[in-house]
Protein backbone atom coordinates (compact mmCIF):
# COMPACT_ATOMS: atom_id res chain seq x y z
CA UNK A 1 0.00 0.00 0.00
CA UNK A 2 2.86 2.24 0.48
CA UNK A 3 4.18 1.97 -2.69
CA UNK A 4 1.14 4.05 -4.26
CA UNK A 5 -0.37 6.17 -1.79
CA UNK A 6 1.77 9.10 -2.66
CA UNK A 7 -0.01 9.12 -5.99
CA UNK A 8 -3.72 8.10 -4.91
CA UNK A 9 -5.82 10.61 -5.91
CA UNK A 10 -9.12 11.35 -3.64
CA UNK A 11 -11.51 9.97 -6.06
CA UNK A 12 -9.67 6.91 -6.11
CA UNK A 13 -9.34 6.32 -2.59
CA UNK A 14 -13.29 6.49 -1.91
CA UNK A 15 -13.24 3.70 -4.91
CA UNK A 16 -10.95 1.33 -2.60
CA UNK A 17 -12.48 2.32 0.37
CA UNK A 18 -15.76 1.52 -1.25
CA UNK A 19 -14.25 -1.85 -2.50
CA UNK A 20 -13.24 -2.64 0.68
CA UNK A 21 -9.72 -2.85 -0.35
CA UNK A 22 -8.40 -0.46 1.91
CA UNK A 23 -9.83 0.99 5.18
CA UNK A 24 -10.15 4.70 6.25
CA UNK A 25 -7.40 3.90 8.94
CA UNK A 26 -4.82 2.31 6.80
CA UNK A 27 -5.45 5.17 4.87
CA UNK A 28 -4.87 7.65 7.58
CA UNK A 29 -2.12 5.75 9.12
CA UNK A 30 -0.26 5.51 5.73
CA UNK A 31 -0.11 9.03 4.90
CA UNK A 32 1.13 9.73 8.53
CA UNK A 33 3.82 7.63 7.72
CA UNK A 34 4.96 9.42 4.82
CA UNK A 35 4.38 12.24 6.90
CA UNK A 36 6.90 10.95 9.37
CA UNK A 37 9.14 9.90 7.05
CA UNK A 38 9.65 13.10 4.48
CA UNK A 39 7.71 16.15 6.60
CA UNK A 40 10.54 17.10 8.45
CA UNK A 41 12.80 17.88 5.53
CA UNK A 42 9.58 18.99 3.70
CA UNK A 43 7.77 21.26 6.28
CA UNK A 44 4.48 21.23 4.91
CA UNK A 45 2.39 20.63 7.91
CA UNK A 46 2.43 23.26 11.07
CA UNK A 47 0.56 19.84 13.51
CA UNK A 48 -0.76 16.54 12.51
CA UNK A 49 -3.67 15.28 13.74
CA UNK A 50 -2.38 12.39 14.45
CA UNK A 51 -4.79 10.76 16.98
CA UNK A 52 -8.09 12.20 16.14
CA UNK A 53 -7.72 11.58 12.47
CA UNK A 54 -7.21 7.62 13.66
CA UNK A 55 -10.19 7.41 15.54
CA UNK A 56 -12.71 9.12 13.75
CA UNK A 57 -11.36 7.25 10.76
CA UNK A 58 -11.98 4.11 12.57
CA UNK A 59 -15.55 5.59 13.14
CA UNK A 60 -16.04 5.78 9.56
CA UNK A 61 -14.60 2.01 9.14
CA UNK A 62 -17.55 1.13 11.91
CA UNK A 63 -19.79 3.24 9.44
CA UNK A 64 -19.28 2.00 6.44
CA UNK A 65 -19.59 -2.02 7.80
CA UNK A 66 -23.08 -1.66 8.70
CA UNK A 67 -23.51 0.36 5.32
CA UNK A 68 -24.16 3.35 7.08
CA UNK A 69 -21.86 6.00 5.29
CA UNK A 70 -22.21 9.38 5.33
CA UNK A 71 -21.34 10.29 1.93
CA UNK A 72 -19.50 8.19 -0.64
CA UNK A 73 -16.43 10.27 0.80
CA UNK A 74 -16.93 8.68 4.27
CA UNK A 75 -13.63 8.23 5.92
CA UNK A 76 -11.23 9.78 3.36
CA UNK A 77 -8.35 12.28 5.10
CA UNK A 78 -7.87 16.28 3.95
CA UNK A 79 -5.22 18.37 4.69
CA UNK A 80 -6.86 22.39 5.85
CA UNK A 81 -4.65 25.49 5.51
CA UNK A 82 -3.92 26.97 8.84
CA UNK A 83 -5.83 29.66 8.56
CA UNK A 84 -9.62 27.63 8.28
CA UNK A 85 -11.07 26.86 11.45
CA UNK A 86 -10.99 23.23 12.67
CA UNK A 87 -12.97 23.13 15.94
CA UNK A 88 -10.42 21.59 19.18
CA UNK A 89 -7.45 22.26 17.09
CA UNK A 90 -4.52 25.16 16.17
CA UNK A 91 -5.40 28.04 14.13
CA UNK A 92 -1.91 29.45 14.17
CA UNK A 93 -2.40 31.33 10.41
CA UNK A 94 1.28 31.34 10.16
CA UNK A 95 1.68 33.43 12.47
CA UNK A 96 3.72 33.84 16.15
CA UNK A 97 0.44 36.32 17.36
CA UNK A 98 -1.52 32.82 17.17
CA UNK A 99 0.38 30.57 19.08
CA UNK A 100 -1.48 28.85 21.31
CA UNK A 101 -4.79 29.55 20.41
CA UNK A 102 -7.29 27.10 19.71
CA UNK A 103 -10.37 27.38 17.40
CA UNK A 104 -13.53 26.97 19.68
CA UNK A 105 -15.84 25.81 15.95
CA UNK A 106 -15.57 24.89 12.61
CA UNK A 107 -15.25 26.56 9.34
CA UNK A 108 -18.34 25.98 7.03
CA UNK A 109 -16.41 24.08 4.21
CA UNK A 110 -14.74 22.00 7.76
CA UNK A 111 -18.32 21.25 8.70
CA UNK A 112 -19.62 20.37 5.69
CA UNK A 113 -16.58 17.85 4.95
CA UNK A 114 -16.97 16.44 8.41
CA UNK A 115 -20.83 16.01 7.91
CA UNK A 116 -19.79 13.91 4.53
CA UNK A 117 -17.63 11.79 6.56
CA UNK A 118 -14.12 12.98 5.71
CA UNK A 119 -11.25 13.52 8.30
CA UNK A 120 -9.04 16.61 9.09
CA UNK A 121 -5.47 14.86 8.83
CA UNK A 122 -3.48 18.17 9.91
CA UNK A 123 -3.01 21.97 9.31
CA UNK A 124 -0.31 22.91 6.27
CA UNK A 125 1.95 25.57 6.71
CA UNK A 126 1.29 29.15 4.76
CA UNK A 127 2.88 32.42 4.16
CA UNK A 128 1.71 34.05 7.54
CA UNK A 129 -1.84 35.71 7.42
CA UNK A 130 -1.62 34.07 3.56
CA UNK A 131 0.50 36.95 2.54
CA UNK A 132 3.25 35.67 0.51
CA UNK A 133 3.86 33.82 -2.68
CA UNK A 134 6.60 31.29 -1.64
CA UNK A 135 5.65 30.16 2.10
CA UNK A 136 9.40 31.59 3.27
CA UNK A 137 6.64 34.17 5.28
CA UNK A 138 5.90 31.75 7.67
CA UNK A 139 6.63 32.83 11.40
CA UNK A 140 7.51 28.69 11.88
CA UNK A 141 9.72 27.14 9.05
CA UNK A 142 9.68 27.32 5.44
CA UNK A 143 8.65 24.68 3.06
CA UNK A 144 10.87 23.10 0.30
CA UNK A 145 9.49 22.18 -3.31
CA UNK A 146 8.91 18.85 -3.44
CA UNK A 147 10.41 18.86 -6.89
CA UNK A 148 13.65 20.59 -5.57
CA UNK A 149 14.84 21.70 -2.03
CA UNK A 150 16.22 24.03 -3.02
CA UNK A 151 13.03 26.24 -4.55
CA UNK A 152 10.18 27.36 -2.62
CA UNK A 153 6.62 25.65 -3.03
CA UNK A 154 5.29 28.90 -4.00
CA UNK A 155 2.24 30.18 -1.73
CA UNK A 156 0.52 31.23 0.18
CA UNK A 157 -0.59 27.99 0.45
CA UNK A 158 2.93 26.04 0.26
CA UNK A 159 2.00 23.58 2.73
CA UNK A 160 -1.06 22.78 0.98
CA UNK A 161 0.46 22.39 -2.68
CA UNK A 162 3.84 20.79 -0.95
CA UNK A 163 2.14 18.47 0.90
CA UNK A 164 -0.32 17.24 -1.87
CA UNK A 165 2.52 17.02 -4.34
CA UNK A 166 4.46 14.83 -2.12
CA UNK A 167 1.98 12.30 -1.64
CA UNK A 168 1.85 13.64 2.41
CA UNK A 169 -1.97 14.08 1.86
CA UNK A 170 -4.79 12.85 -0.66
CA UNK A 171 -5.84 16.75 -0.90
CA UNK A 172 -6.30 19.70 0.82
CA UNK A 173 -8.10 23.27 1.11
CA UNK A 174 -5.94 26.18 0.64
CA UNK A 175 -7.11 29.72 0.09
CA UNK A 176 -6.42 32.27 -2.59
CA UNK A 177 -6.65 35.93 -2.52
CA UNK A 178 -4.25 36.83 -5.27
CA UNK A 179 -3.05 33.12 -6.61
CA UNK A 180 -2.62 31.49 -3.35
CA UNK A 181 -3.72 28.43 -4.36
CA UNK A 182 -2.76 28.69 -7.81
CA UNK A 183 0.45 29.67 -7.86
CA UNK A 184 1.67 27.26 -5.28
CA UNK A 185 -0.15 24.31 -7.22
CA UNK A 186 1.46 25.43 -10.44
CA UNK A 187 5.23 25.50 -8.10
CA UNK A 188 4.16 22.21 -7.21
CA UNK A 189 2.67 20.34 -9.86
CA UNK A 190 -0.52 19.67 -8.76
CA UNK A 191 -3.89 21.17 -9.45
CA UNK A 192 -5.53 24.02 -7.88
CA UNK A 193 -9.21 25.57 -7.89
CA UNK A 194 -9.95 29.23 -7.32
CA UNK A 195 -13.66 29.11 -7.07
CA UNK A 196 -15.64 32.40 -8.17
CA UNK A 197 -15.68 34.89 -5.24
CA UNK A 198 -18.98 34.49 -3.31
CA UNK A 199 -18.86 29.98 -4.42
CA UNK A 200 -17.92 28.67 -0.98
CA UNK A 201 -18.53 30.00 2.18
CA UNK A 202 -15.66 32.60 4.37
CA UNK A 203 -17.44 31.73 7.51
CA UNK A 204 -14.16 30.28 9.31
CA UNK A 205 -11.45 31.25 7.19
CA UNK A 206 -9.73 33.86 8.79
CA UNK A 207 -9.91 36.88 6.91
CA UNK A 208 -7.06 38.91 5.06
CA UNK A 209 -9.11 40.53 2.10
CA UNK A 210 -12.89 39.77 2.59
CA UNK A 211 -13.25 41.29 -0.69
CA UNK A 212 -10.75 38.89 -2.79
CA UNK A 213 -10.52 35.46 -0.36
CA UNK A 214 -11.74 32.31 -1.75
CA UNK A 215 -11.32 28.63 -0.40
CA UNK A 216 -10.67 26.36 -2.71
CA UNK A 217 -8.97 22.82 -3.41
CA UNK A 218 -5.57 21.61 -4.10
CA UNK A 219 -5.74 18.31 -5.88
CA UNK A 220 -3.54 15.83 -8.08
CA UNK A 221 -6.25 15.81 -10.73
CA UNK A 222 -8.87 18.15 -12.09
CA UNK A 223 -11.47 15.35 -10.96
CA UNK A 224 -10.27 15.63 -7.62
CA UNK A 225 -10.75 19.68 -7.61
CA UNK A 226 -14.59 19.28 -8.81
CA UNK A 227 -15.06 16.76 -5.86
CA UNK A 228 -14.11 19.06 -3.71
CA UNK A 229 -15.54 22.15 -5.03
CA UNK A 230 -19.06 20.05 -5.07
CA UNK A 231 -18.35 19.12 -1.16
CA UNK A 232 -17.86 22.97 -0.09
CA UNK A 233 -19.57 25.09 -1.86
CA UNK A 234 -22.90 26.86 -1.48
CA UNK A 235 -24.63 29.52 0.25
CA UNK A 236 -23.92 29.84 4.10
CA UNK A 237 -26.14 31.76 6.83
CA UNK A 238 -23.18 32.89 8.37
CA UNK A 239 -21.21 33.98 5.34
CA UNK A 240 -23.75 36.85 3.58
CA UNK A 241 -21.37 37.29 0.45
CA UNK A 242 -22.14 33.66 -0.45
CA UNK A 243 -24.16 33.09 -3.16
CA UNK A 244 -27.50 30.51 -4.17
CA UNK A 245 -26.25 30.79 -7.80
CA UNK A 246 -23.18 29.14 -7.47
CA UNK A 247 -22.72 26.37 -9.87
CA UNK A 248 -23.26 23.15 -8.09
CA UNK A 249 -22.77 19.22 -9.32
CA UNK A 250 -19.56 20.29 -11.18
CA UNK A 251 -18.04 16.89 -10.96
CA UNK A 252 -21.02 16.22 -13.38
CA UNK A 253 -19.08 17.14 -16.16
CA UNK A 254 -16.87 14.05 -16.13
CA UNK A 255 -19.60 12.12 -17.20
CA UNK A 256 -19.82 13.49 -20.55
CA UNK A 257 -17.39 12.46 -22.25
CA UNK A 258 -15.29 16.15 -22.14
CA UNK A 259 -15.61 17.30 -25.72
CA UNK A 260 -13.89 20.35 -26.93
CA UNK A 261 -15.90 20.45 -30.12
CA UNK A 262 -16.85 24.10 -30.79
CA UNK A 263 -15.03 25.54 -27.20
CA UNK A 264 -13.77 28.96 -27.81
CA UNK A 265 -10.47 29.03 -25.98
CA UNK A 266 -9.47 32.47 -25.18
CA UNK A 267 -5.51 33.08 -25.17
CA UNK A 268 -4.65 36.74 -23.52
CA UNK A 269 -2.01 37.97 -25.80
CA UNK A 270 -0.83 40.57 -22.55
CA UNK A 271 -0.07 37.58 -20.79
CA UNK A 272 2.22 35.72 -23.22
CA UNK A 273 3.47 38.97 -24.42
CA UNK A 274 4.86 39.86 -20.83
CA UNK A 275 8.60 40.54 -20.54
CA UNK A 276 8.67 38.84 -17.73
CA UNK A 277 7.36 35.76 -18.83
CA UNK A 278 10.07 32.95 -19.38
CA UNK A 279 10.85 31.37 -22.90
CA UNK A 280 10.31 27.92 -21.52
CA UNK A 281 6.81 28.79 -19.69
CA UNK A 282 5.17 30.28 -22.61
CA UNK A 283 5.96 27.45 -25.01
CA UNK A 284 4.62 24.58 -22.64
CA UNK A 285 1.31 26.64 -22.60
CA UNK A 286 1.34 27.22 -26.26
CA UNK A 287 1.55 23.37 -26.33
CA UNK A 288 -1.38 23.09 -24.52
CA UNK A 289 -3.13 25.45 -26.98
CA UNK A 290 -2.38 22.85 -29.32
CA UNK A 291 -3.68 20.34 -27.39
CA UNK A 292 -6.80 21.72 -27.27
CA UNK A 293 -7.21 22.30 -30.19
CA UNK A 294 -6.72 19.02 -31.45
CA UNK A 295 -9.40 17.46 -29.53
CA UNK A 296 -11.30 19.97 -31.40
CA UNK A 297 -11.29 23.73 -29.54
CA UNK A 298 -11.12 26.73 -31.51
CA UNK A 299 -8.02 28.90 -29.69
CA UNK A 300 -8.08 32.36 -30.67
CA UNK A 301 -5.71 35.38 -29.29
CA UNK A 302 -7.82 38.22 -27.24
CA UNK A 303 -6.78 41.22 -25.21
CA UNK A 304 -6.97 42.20 -21.68
CA UNK A 305 -5.16 45.36 -21.80
CA UNK A 306 -5.92 46.56 -18.42
CA UNK A 307 -4.15 43.36 -16.64
CA UNK A 308 -1.33 45.48 -16.41
CA UNK A 309 -3.19 47.49 -13.61
CA UNK A 310 -3.87 44.68 -11.79
CA UNK A 311 -0.96 44.45 -9.35
CA UNK A 312 -1.05 47.75 -8.05
CA UNK A 313 -5.03 47.97 -7.65
CA UNK A 314 -4.49 44.72 -6.14
CA UNK A 315 -1.93 46.33 -3.55
CA UNK A 316 -4.21 49.01 -2.87
CA UNK A 317 -6.88 47.25 -2.26
CA UNK A 318 -5.34 43.47 -0.64
CA UNK A 319 -2.99 46.22 2.15
CA UNK A 320 -6.19 47.93 2.84
CA UNK A 321 -8.40 45.67 3.58
CA UNK A 322 -6.30 43.72 5.67
CA UNK A 323 -5.01 46.85 7.67
CA UNK A 324 -8.84 46.55 8.92
CA UNK A 325 -8.94 43.10 9.20
CA UNK A 326 -6.05 42.09 11.47
CA UNK A 327 -6.95 45.30 13.58
CA UNK A 328 -8.31 42.43 15.37
CA UNK A 329 -5.27 40.84 16.88
CA UNK A 330 -4.39 43.32 19.82
CA UNK A 331 -3.73 41.08 22.38
CA UNK A 332 -6.33 41.35 24.55
CA UNK A 333 -9.56 38.63 24.16
CA UNK A 334 -7.17 36.14 22.01
CA UNK A 335 -3.69 35.78 20.55
CA UNK A 336 -0.60 36.82 22.30
CA UNK A 337 -0.11 39.69 24.61
CA UNK A 338 2.80 41.30 25.67
CA UNK A 339 2.16 42.64 28.74
CA UNK A 340 3.22 46.61 29.05
CA UNK A 341 4.72 48.21 32.16
CA UNK A 342 5.30 51.58 31.11
CA UNK A 343 2.64 54.69 31.30
CA UNK A 344 -0.04 54.21 28.77
CA UNK A 345 -0.86 50.61 29.46
CA UNK A 346 -3.15 50.19 26.89
CA UNK A 347 -2.10 51.39 23.87
CA UNK A 348 1.36 49.69 24.61
CA UNK A 349 -0.22 46.49 25.24
CA UNK A 350 -1.74 46.86 21.66
CA UNK A 351 1.52 48.38 20.35
CA UNK A 352 4.20 45.49 21.65
CA UNK A 353 1.56 42.97 21.21
CA UNK A 354 1.40 43.53 17.39
CA UNK A 355 4.65 44.82 16.52
CA UNK A 356 6.29 41.76 18.28
CA UNK A 357 4.19 39.09 16.86
CA UNK A 358 3.37 40.00 13.71
CA UNK A 359 6.49 39.19 10.78
CA UNK A 360 7.66 41.41 8.75
CA UNK A 361 5.71 41.01 5.69
CA UNK A 362 2.26 41.64 7.65
CA UNK A 363 3.94 44.61 9.45
CA UNK A 364 4.84 46.00 5.91
CA UNK A 365 0.94 45.01 4.48
CA UNK A 366 -0.68 46.50 7.59
CA UNK A 367 1.34 50.43 7.16
CA UNK A 368 0.73 50.23 3.47
CA UNK A 369 -3.42 49.77 4.24
CA UNK A 370 -3.16 51.92 6.62
CA UNK A 371 -1.59 54.55 4.89
CA UNK A 372 -3.39 54.08 1.67
CA UNK A 373 -6.81 54.71 3.69
CA UNK A 374 -5.68 57.57 5.80
CA UNK A 375 -7.00 60.67 5.50
CA UNK A 376 -6.12 62.94 2.70
CA UNK A 377 -5.25 59.87 0.58
CA UNK A 378 -8.13 57.79 -0.01
CA UNK A 379 -9.39 59.41 -3.23
CA UNK A 380 -5.55 59.06 -4.66
CA UNK A 381 -4.93 55.50 -3.59
CA UNK A 382 -7.91 53.63 -2.46
CA UNK A 383 -10.90 54.67 -4.50
CA UNK A 384 -8.62 54.85 -7.91
CA UNK A 385 -7.94 51.64 -7.23
CA UNK A 386 -11.52 50.57 -6.94
CA UNK A 387 -12.03 52.36 -10.41
CA UNK A 388 -8.92 50.54 -12.09
CA UNK A 389 -11.13 46.97 -10.63
CA UNK A 390 -13.91 48.09 -12.58
CA UNK A 391 -12.00 48.26 -15.63
CA UNK A 392 -10.44 45.13 -15.05
CA UNK A 393 -14.03 43.19 -14.51
CA UNK A 394 -15.07 45.08 -17.51
CA UNK A 395 -11.98 43.92 -19.72
CA UNK A 396 -13.05 40.11 -18.63
CA UNK A 397 -16.81 40.27 -19.16
CA UNK A 398 -15.84 41.76 -23.13
CA UNK A 399 -13.55 39.30 -23.46
CA UNK A 400 -16.06 36.45 -21.96
CA UNK A 401 -18.73 37.50 -25.44
CA UNK A 402 -16.29 36.34 -27.62
CA UNK A 403 -14.97 32.82 -26.19
CA UNK A 404 -16.36 30.42 -23.24
CA UNK A 405 -12.74 29.79 -21.34
CA UNK A 406 -9.37 31.10 -21.32
CA UNK A 407 -5.72 30.06 -21.09
CA UNK A 408 -2.84 31.93 -19.72
CA UNK A 409 0.36 30.54 -18.04
CA UNK A 410 -0.05 30.68 -14.07
CA UNK A 411 3.19 32.32 -13.32
CA UNK A 412 6.18 33.98 -15.46
CA UNK A 413 8.12 31.10 -14.11
CA UNK A 414 8.83 28.12 -12.59
CA UNK A 415 9.65 28.09 -8.68
CA UNK A 416 12.31 30.07 -7.38
CA UNK A 417 14.76 29.63 -5.21
CA UNK A 418 14.89 30.07 -1.46
CA UNK A 419 15.49 33.72 -0.32
CA UNK A 420 16.13 34.70 -4.54
CA UNK A 421 13.28 37.23 -4.17
CA UNK A 422 14.31 39.98 -1.41
CA UNK A 423 12.37 42.73 -2.62
CA UNK A 424 8.71 43.49 -1.72
CA UNK A 425 7.87 44.86 -5.28
CA UNK A 426 9.77 42.17 -6.93
CA UNK A 427 7.76 39.29 -5.39
CA UNK A 428 4.16 41.06 -5.62
CA UNK A 429 4.81 41.48 -9.42
CA UNK A 430 5.54 37.78 -9.43
CA UNK A 431 1.23 37.24 -9.13
CA UNK A 432 0.67 39.11 -12.36
CA UNK A 433 -1.32 36.17 -14.06
CA UNK A 434 -3.30 35.29 -11.60
CA UNK A 435 -4.08 38.39 -9.49
CA UNK A 436 -6.72 40.13 -11.81
CA UNK A 437 -9.11 37.05 -11.40
CA UNK A 438 -9.25 37.75 -7.70
CA UNK A 439 -10.04 41.46 -8.56
CA UNK A 440 -12.61 40.76 -10.82
CA UNK A 441 -14.52 37.56 -8.69
CA UNK A 442 -13.88 34.89 -11.60
CA UNK A 443 -12.92 31.54 -10.83
CA UNK A 444 -9.12 30.09 -12.53
CA UNK A 445 -7.78 26.40 -11.89
CA UNK A 446 -4.21 25.60 -12.46
CA UNK A 447 -3.33 22.25 -14.10
CA UNK A 448 0.31 20.63 -14.72
CA UNK A 449 1.22 21.06 -18.32
CA UNK A 450 5.19 19.89 -18.44
CA UNK A 451 8.40 20.59 -16.70
CA UNK A 452 11.03 23.50 -17.45
CA UNK A 453 13.91 21.92 -18.98
CA UNK A 454 16.44 23.59 -17.13
CA UNK A 455 15.90 22.74 -13.99
CA UNK A 456 12.87 19.75 -14.14
CA UNK A 457 10.76 22.49 -12.15
CA UNK A 458 6.84 21.66 -12.89
CA UNK A 459 5.18 24.74 -14.67
CA UNK A 460 1.05 25.34 -14.73
CA UNK A 461 -1.60 26.26 -17.35
CA UNK A 462 -4.04 28.72 -16.12
CA UNK A 463 -7.86 28.37 -17.12
CA UNK A 464 -10.04 31.19 -16.29
CA UNK A 465 -13.55 31.39 -16.83
CA UNK A 466 -16.92 33.63 -15.99
CA UNK A 467 -18.42 34.02 -12.84
CA UNK A 468 -20.05 30.67 -11.76
CA UNK A 469 -18.89 28.74 -14.61
CA UNK A 470 -16.86 26.50 -13.00
CA UNK A 471 -18.67 23.57 -14.99
CA UNK A 472 -17.04 24.77 -18.60
CA UNK A 473 -13.69 25.69 -17.03
CA UNK A 474 -13.17 22.37 -15.09
CA UNK A 475 -14.65 20.46 -18.50
CA UNK A 476 -11.54 22.30 -20.76
CA UNK A 477 -9.31 21.46 -17.73
CA UNK A 478 -10.14 17.81 -17.26
CA UNK A 479 -10.17 17.56 -21.04
CA UNK A 480 -6.69 18.90 -21.31
CA UNK A 481 -5.45 16.92 -18.18
CA UNK A 482 -5.19 13.95 -20.15
CA UNK A 483 -3.65 14.96 -22.91
CA UNK A 484 -1.37 16.96 -20.69
CA UNK A 485 2.57 15.41 -20.57
CA UNK A 486 2.68 16.09 -16.96
CA UNK A 487 -0.63 14.11 -16.14
CA UNK A 488 0.41 11.48 -13.40
CA UNK A 489 4.52 12.59 -12.95
CA UNK A 490 5.11 12.96 -8.79
CA UNK A 491 8.15 14.15 -7.20
CA UNK A 492 10.37 11.21 -6.00
CA UNK A 493 10.72 12.62 -2.85
CA UNK A 494 13.02 9.57 -1.37
CA UNK A 495 15.55 10.50 -3.72
CA UNK A 496 15.78 13.98 -3.05
CA UNK A 497 16.05 13.42 0.87
CA UNK A 498 19.29 12.51 -0.36
CA UNK B 1 8.74 60.04 -8.50
CA UNK B 2 5.18 60.35 -7.24
CA UNK B 3 2.33 61.49 -9.04
CA UNK B 4 0.22 64.60 -9.50
CA UNK B 5 -0.45 64.46 -5.72
CA UNK B 6 2.90 64.26 -4.61
CA UNK B 7 1.55 61.15 -2.67
CA UNK B 8 4.52 58.61 -2.37
CA UNK B 9 6.12 60.04 0.45
CA UNK B 10 5.31 58.13 3.55
CA UNK B 11 6.31 58.51 7.16
CA UNK B 12 6.59 54.79 8.18
CA UNK B 13 6.84 56.01 12.21
CA UNK B 14 3.31 58.50 12.28
CA UNK B 15 1.91 55.32 10.06
CA UNK B 16 2.60 52.64 11.79
CA UNK B 17 1.76 54.77 15.11
CA UNK B 18 -2.05 55.04 13.60
CA UNK B 19 -1.86 51.16 13.02
CA UNK B 20 -0.70 50.21 16.54
CA UNK B 21 2.87 48.75 15.39
CA UNK B 22 5.84 49.21 17.78
CA UNK B 23 8.50 48.96 15.29
CA UNK B 24 12.44 48.87 15.39
CA UNK B 25 14.92 51.91 13.71
CA UNK B 26 15.88 48.74 11.36
CA UNK B 27 12.66 48.34 10.68
CA UNK B 28 11.27 52.02 10.05
CA UNK B 29 14.35 52.26 8.08
CA UNK B 30 13.83 49.27 5.96
CA UNK B 31 10.28 49.81 5.73
CA UNK B 32 10.69 53.01 4.35
CA UNK B 33 12.48 52.70 1.47
CA UNK B 34 10.34 49.87 0.46
CA UNK B 35 7.39 50.94 0.79
CA UNK B 36 8.50 54.18 -1.24
CA UNK B 37 9.44 51.65 -4.22
CA UNK B 38 5.75 49.97 -3.76
CA UNK B 39 3.96 53.07 -3.70
CA UNK B 40 5.69 54.50 -6.53
CA UNK B 41 4.43 51.11 -8.12
CA UNK B 42 0.86 51.73 -7.77
CA UNK B 43 1.34 55.34 -8.81
CA UNK B 44 1.15 53.41 -12.01
CA UNK B 45 -2.71 53.60 -12.09
CA UNK B 46 -2.17 57.31 -12.17
CA UNK B 47 -2.10 57.06 -15.72
CA UNK B 48 -5.65 55.44 -16.13
CA UNK B 49 -8.38 57.90 -16.99
CA UNK B 50 -10.98 56.97 -14.20
CA UNK B 51 -13.36 59.84 -14.88
CA UNK B 52 -17.01 58.30 -15.04
CA UNK B 53 -16.36 54.71 -13.86
CA UNK B 54 -18.13 53.68 -10.67
CA UNK B 55 -16.01 52.46 -8.08
CA UNK B 56 -15.88 48.43 -7.70
CA UNK B 57 -15.95 47.21 -3.73
CA UNK B 58 -16.95 43.59 -4.35
CA UNK B 59 -16.50 41.11 -6.78
CA UNK B 60 -20.48 39.75 -6.52
CA UNK B 61 -22.15 42.82 -4.93
CA UNK B 62 -24.79 41.64 -2.61
CA UNK B 63 -27.46 43.94 -0.76
CA UNK B 64 -29.59 43.33 2.25
CA UNK B 65 -29.03 39.66 2.67
CA UNK B 66 -30.75 38.55 5.70
CA UNK B 67 -31.00 35.02 7.47
CA UNK B 68 -34.28 33.62 9.56
CA UNK B 69 -34.04 35.61 13.09
CA UNK B 70 -33.84 32.83 15.20
CA UNK B 71 -32.31 31.48 18.61
CA UNK B 72 -29.22 29.27 17.72
CA UNK B 73 -26.61 27.42 20.06
CA UNK B 74 -23.13 29.78 20.67
CA UNK B 75 -19.75 29.01 21.00
CA UNK B 76 -18.97 27.59 24.05
CA UNK B 77 -17.59 30.14 26.93
CA UNK B 78 -15.16 27.76 28.16
CA UNK B 79 -13.58 27.43 24.68
CA UNK B 80 -13.71 31.48 24.39
CA UNK B 81 -12.07 32.49 27.65
CA UNK B 82 -9.62 29.51 27.29
CA UNK B 83 -7.91 31.60 24.14
CA UNK B 84 -7.88 34.79 26.12
CA UNK B 85 -4.26 35.78 27.03
CA UNK B 86 -5.78 36.66 30.55
CA UNK B 87 -8.85 35.49 32.11
CA UNK B 88 -10.43 35.75 35.44
CA UNK B 89 -13.27 33.27 37.37
CA UNK B 90 -13.37 31.06 34.16
CA UNK B 91 -15.97 33.66 32.58
CA UNK B 92 -14.15 37.05 32.46
CA UNK B 93 -11.10 38.18 30.02
CA UNK B 94 -8.68 40.61 32.22
CA UNK B 95 -7.94 43.61 30.23
CA UNK B 96 -4.89 46.21 31.23
CA UNK B 97 -6.42 49.32 33.05
CA UNK B 98 -8.07 51.86 30.54
CA UNK B 99 -7.79 54.79 32.54
CA UNK B 100 -4.41 55.27 34.92
CA UNK B 101 -4.30 56.68 38.13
Amino acid sequence: MDKNIATLSFAHAAELLREGQISSRELVQALLSRVDVHDEALGAYLSVARESALSEAEEADARRQKGEQLSPWDGLPISVKDNIAVAGQANTCGSKILEGYTSPYDATVVRRLKDAGCIVLGRTNMDEFAMGSSTEHSAYKPVANPWARSCVPGGSSGGSAASVAAGEALAALGSDTGGSIRQPAAFCGVVGLKPTYGAVSRYGLVAFASSLDQIGPLTKTVRDSAVLYDLISGPDPNDATSVPDAATGVSGVFDSGLSLEGKKIGMPKEFFDYEGLSAEVREKVQNAAEALEQRGANVKEVSLPYNEFAIAAYYIIAPAEASSNLARFDGIRYGRREVAEAAGRLLETYRLSRGKNFGEEVKRRIILGTYVLSSGYYDAYYLRAQKARTKLREDFARVFEECDVLLTPTTPSGAFRMKQVTEPLQMYRSDIFTISANLAGIPGISVPCGFTETEGLPVGAQFLAPHFAEKEMLRVAAAYEQASPAAGCYPDVTETDG
Amino acid sequence: MGQGNGTSHIDVRYVADLARLELTDEEVEKFQGELESVLTYVDTLSRLDLSDIEPTAHANPQANVWREDGASESMCRDDVIRNAPDSAEGKYIRVPPIIEE
